[in-house]
């Protein structure tokens, strides 16, 4: 027996490649999701959706189905006790459409019943009159015509006026741009069980991506104070923004209320894909102005979002898309406008990139053309131009944490390209996959690149922060225990690991618990905008650090020293004087130690009527080269690699980090070739996964990977949030490739195949 | 709602014929989504996927009998050199999950326009065996597909076997979709080389109501083809692939244009044509 020696190093410290203790359980289809839970004589609840994007309710006559045997509560906007409205940023949404609908799927009842199918027949016996009207479904209409909604129909107007605004370059390029509608087609629907409670509130297992943001919409429209409304964390599964919007909770808690009962509600497939908001559509006008040499001189853009019906966080993600609206690059001049309006289309809001990425695929097509119009390598042109620590935003903002451009890009086009095209490759992974159309002859490979960047944590002034718990003990094996407490919605981006990271980084050998996020400790915010490594992490960090200092005074007391000659070492109190050392244990036999903590980040600003502030924390760059094959004649498309160099800061668990890169790419692929939702007048025409399709294991990339590890300054361990970049270029640099393997403009994502094969 | 198990084929004839409504259910991958989706309620089920006939598969010189139970994964197993482009077809269906469910009369029964073993069996002429309780009847596939889902099986009919010609030439499946698997064909083409027939059939799916035989192009096709030597000119391939596009009669949905269903179908035919026959150029 041979024996090796492995370098010593504790399984779970910062850096190393740590798996989600979920993860196992979630394949083996163990883990218990939110549509998983059940009480003693719940109720299941059913909404009833308006079928018409546009439409005046004449009236609603719910008693059909308060007749069905078995049902227990039918309501209507009448039976909202408080804020008859809801929403993110502006309360603009009706709980329960009232005398209008808006948009195809706005609920306009919910029931209650004792099964399932119950509910669905009962809410199928509600009669409504329509009157239906012509839905306003072009965001340009929409942008002049009349007022859709009492607080009319712009949501934000964000103008960002940078430099000399009438600054002219000897190079100009212009370009019209189009991205479709994509949707978060997270595999859990949306699903939660209420339940009343003793003092006249309700507790909510939800599934969400902030649990206060939706207990104070949800409290506000049951007309009861927040300390009534208990929300717990119930198993999540995948958000990518689709979650922050409330969608059934408030209708949950109002039946649990009106009927005494439990209730649990599960959207269905297409429901879901009604039921949430999804990434906004953008059209985009571009024009560039670069000096011959190739340096930037101007950046002029429109930026029209359409924002659906609803504002949800339209007005933060068109101040995203105007701010990174010219890319990861030095930009004197600009003249940007970001719009967001209301339409009858389905709402829109938070998704992976939020706003970063539809402007990605404009800018980076701006540069491929300008790199043509100057006769210049697209990689020299970017580089050229690419930020750098202490250049100044179009905003005015001058970056001061890392900003490695120059070296994401470097990395991304550094990797070895794939084997070229030739026989060998399998009929398979060859474009058309399974359905074998393609023969090598009818294919030809395309590279290109792209390159994003986009903020972290929330922007503009918002106070950003996070309240965190922490309690000591020996545990009942007389080891140290530290239990963390935090509201922090774990959906897939990995926390659950990084506590016991962090708590062990900090206090050194513990049994780390992480308690149920609930509503019983302060809010964490929004598991969005790539920010809880930063703002959970870093309130995990910081109340371990308080509980260091509490420690060592503990240890000072039973010394009958003062603090002052002490110092935490490696999991101990050390008396430098002695050498003594006291660990954990010791110290913690004299009772639990109880910290809790509110961590902040440094405060941002708003932006001035030009687009001017400092409105941001830290950024993330990353570039993507994709390599892709095209069959011209088909108009089908394989992509074949991804090869990206990525900012992080630093990578607390690259295993972690590699699926959310890996998993990011997959969905920026999906974006470019194949992921949207089709409307027709309003109406969606694929709320289902047999017509919405999102890639398959034959459709993903490889994926070669270079952390560019800069810790950030400020930022706890020097980590930059990792999970929105990935979705950012990935997409824009796939529709280079097929640009570059066609010669096709293909302004829009995602590509159809009729756009590449009508037209090849 | 009541379920009959039945393991022979007279129990199962039996009890479709009990139950007036009953329905049938082999796979389930068709039936369970109509049923998930409130489209269909069925009152009384005969489950197949007990009855040992409806699995089973018979090849002879002369004809490839396929039980209607045949999943679309032993399709593939078992007659990929038997009769290839119903193999080839079947590994492009669905998953793994569904391709070890789904079965090939299941896919003849729903007779969706996109339903992938139907170009193939229009192509290679399949008739089709029905039994019930008043008998045995033997229908050609053309007859029995009438329009979009719809069928000429009356109630109480079993589809029990699927009779094909074996392979006596080259046989190609091509199918497109907007991703590279489990996906639904915006259009497929079979193609069917009967070397001792000296006759060419073509099947074309997802471009018209039920499987389209564009039989202007496979006249011509067959008519260019040296058949000694196997070859056919350049010219031919084009022409044949425009008698394709002709042939088609597809509509424009949220899938994909007429236009392009047109276009891809006919590129199909013309690359099932020349991975067939050699191709050239004089
Ligand atoms: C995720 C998914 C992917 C799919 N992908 C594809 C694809 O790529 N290509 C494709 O062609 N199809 C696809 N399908 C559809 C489906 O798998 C096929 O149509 C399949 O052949 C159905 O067969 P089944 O045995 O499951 O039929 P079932 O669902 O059991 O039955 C379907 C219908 O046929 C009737 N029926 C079944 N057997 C008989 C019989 N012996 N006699 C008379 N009537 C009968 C049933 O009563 C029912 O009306 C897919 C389905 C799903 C869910």
């Amino acid at each position: 027996m041979g024996s090796s020696t492995v370098a010593v190093r504790r399984p779970s410290d910062i850096g190393a490649d740590i798996r989600r203790p979920d993860g196992v359980p979630k394949v083996q289809g163990a883990f218990v999701y939110s549509s998983d839970l059940s009480a003693e004589g719940m109720l299941f609840a059913k909404t009833l959706r308006s079928p018409h994007p546009h439409a005046r309710i004449v009236s609603v006559d719910v008693a059909g189905a308060l007749a069905v045997p078995g049902v227990r509560a039918v309501l209507t906007a009448s039976d909202v006790p408080g804020s008859p409205t809801f929403g993110l940023e502006h309360r603009d949404q009706p709980v329960f459409a009232g005398d209008v609908v808006r948009y195809q799927g706005e609920p306009v009842a919910a029931v209650a019943a004792d099964d399932p199918a119950t509910a669905v027949a009962a809410a199928a016996a509600i009669d409504v009159t329509y009157e239906v009207l012509e839905p306003v479904v072009d965001p340009e209409a929409a942008l002049v015509g009349p007022a859709l909604h009492p607080d009319g129909n712009v949501f934000r107007h964000l103008a960002i006026r940078h430099g000399t605004t009438d600054a002219c370059g000897e190079v100009v390029v212009e370009g019209i741009y189009e991205v479709g509608m994509q949707d978060q087609a997270f595999m859990g629907p949306e699903s939660g069980l209420a339940v009343p409670a003793d003092d006249g509130g309700v507790r909510l297992h939800i599934a969400t991506q902030w649990l206060h943001v939706d207990r104070d919409q949800i409290a506000a429209c049951l007309g009861l104070p927040p300390e009534l409304v208990h929300l717990t964390l119930a198993g999540v599964g995948g958000a990518f923004g689709g979650r922050e919007d409330v969608s059934l909770q408030i209708h949950l808690c109002l039946l649990a209320l009106r009927t005494g009962r439990p209730v649990k509600m599960v959207y269905s497939r297409d429901e879901s894909f009604l039921g949430h908001v999804h990434r906004h559509p953008a059209r985009m006008w571009y024009r560039h102005h670069a000096t011959r040499a190739g340096d930037l001189v101007k950046v002029e853009a429109r930026v029209l979002l359409d924002g659906g019906a609803y504002a949800s966080s339209s007005g933060a993600v068109v101040a995203n898309a105007a701010c990174f609206a010219p890319g990861p690059y030095r930009v004197p001049n600009a003249v940007i406008d970001g719009y967001a309006v209301r339409t009858h289309n389905p709402p829109c809001g938070a998704m992976r990139g939020f706003g970063a990425v539809q402007v990605c695929f404009a800018h980076e097509a701006q540069m491929d053309k300008l790199a043509v119009a100057l006769g210049m390598d697209p990689v020299e042109l970017r580089l050229r131009n690419a930020l750098r620590t202490g250049d100044r935003l179009v905003t005015g903002q001058v970056i001061t944490g890392t900003a490695p451009v120059a070296e994401v890009i470097r990395a991304a086009v550094a990797h070895p390209l794939p084997p070229s095209l030739s026989d060998k490759l399998p009929m398979m992974a060859r474009p058309g996959g399974a359905g074998m159309t393609a023969d090598v002859a009818d294919l030809r490979r395309g590279l290109g690149l792209a390159v994003g960047f986009k903020n972290i944590c929330f922007s503009e002034g918002f106070d950003d922060s996070v309240a965190a718990r922490l309690r000591l003990e020996l545990g009942a094996s007389g080891s140290p225990v530290a239990t963390v407490h935090v509201a922090t919605a774990e959906v897939g981006q990995g926390f659950v690991t990084l506590v016991e990271q962090i708590a062990s980084e900090e206090l050194g050998l513990v049994d780390v618990v992480l308690a149920d996020a609930d509503t019983g400790v302060g809010s964490a915010g929004s598991t969005s905008a790539s920010r809880q490594t930063w703002m959970s992490g870093g309130a995990v960090k910081q109340v371990c650090e308080q509980a260091r200092g509490v420690l060592v005074e503990r240890a000072a007391g039973l010394w009958g020293c003062t603090a002052a000659g002490l110092v935490w070492s490696d999991g101990e109190v050390v008396r430098e004087a002695t050498a003594q050392r006291m660990d954990l244990a010791e110290i913690l036999a004299g009772g639990p130690v109880e910290e809790r903590c509110v961590h902040r980040h440094r405060q941002t600003t708003p932006l001035d009527a030009d687009g001017q502030g400092d409105a941001h924390l830290s950024f993330m760059f990353v570039a993507h080269r994709a390599v892709v094959d095209v069959d011209p004649g088909l108009g089908l498309v394989r992509v074949v690699q991804v090869a990206t160099g990525q900012d992080v800061g630093r990578a607390l668990n690259p295993l972690q980090v590699t699926g959310q890169i890996e998993g990011g790419i997959a969905q920026g692929v999906g974006l470019a070739v194949m992921e949207e939702i089709v409307l027709d007048g309003g109406q969606v025409r694929n709320p289902s996964f047999t017509d919405y399709l999102i890639p398959t294991a034959l459709d993903s990339p490889d994926v070669a990977i270079t952390l560019i590890e800069e810790p950030e300054p400020g930022a706890p361990y020097g980590a930059k949030g990792v999970g929105e970049p990935p979705a950012i270029s990935s997409g824009p640099a796939v529709l280079a490739a097929i640009r570059d393997a066609t010669g096709l403009e293909l302004p829009r994502a995602p590509v159809r195949p009729d756009d590449i094969a009508l037209r090849a | 709602m009541s379920v009959a198990w039945p393991t022979r084929l007279d129990e199962a004839v039996d009890a479709a014929a009990a139950t007036p409504g009953a329905t049938l259910l082999a796979g389930g991958t068709d039936l369970a989504v109509e049923v998930n989706a409130g489209r269909r309620r069925p009152v009384a089920v005969v489950a197949l996927r007990r009855v040992r006939e409806l699995g089973e598969v018979q090849i002879t010189p002369a004809e490839v009998v396929l039980g209607a139970g045949m999943t679309f994964s032993a399709i593939a197993a078992e007659l990929a050199a038997a009769v290839p482009a119903l193999a080839a077809a079947a590994r492009t269906v669905g998953s793994p999950q569904i391709r070890n469910a789904g079965t090939v009369g299941g896919n003849i029964a729903t007779a969706s326009p996109a339903g992938d073993t139907l170009p193939v069996l229009a192509a290679l002429d399949a008739s089709v065996e029905l039994s019930s309780t008043a008998g045995t009847r033997t229908v050609p596939l053309r007859e029995l597909i009438t329009g979009v889902k719809c069928t000429a099986i009356r109630p109480g009919e079993v589809l029990v076997r699927v009779r094909v010609p074996p392979a006596r030439g080259a046989q190609q499946f091509l199918k497109v979709g907007t991703r590279n698997a489990m996906v639904i064909a915006l259009a497929s083409a079979a193609l069917v080389v009967d070397e001792e027939r000296r006759t060419v059939a073509c099947g074309l799916g997802s471009v018209g109501p039920v499987p389209v035989r564009p039989v202007e192009a496979e006249a011509f096709i067959a008519g260019e083809i040296d058949w000694g030597r196997l070859t056919v000119p350049e010219a031919a391939v084009a022409r044949f692939a425009e008698l394709v596009a002709g042939a088609a009669r597809p509509i424009t949905d949220h899938r994909a244009t007429a236009e392009y269903r047109r276009h891809a179908v006919a590129v199909l035919a013309g690359r099932a044509l020349r991975r067939s026959i050699d191709v050239i150029s004089a």
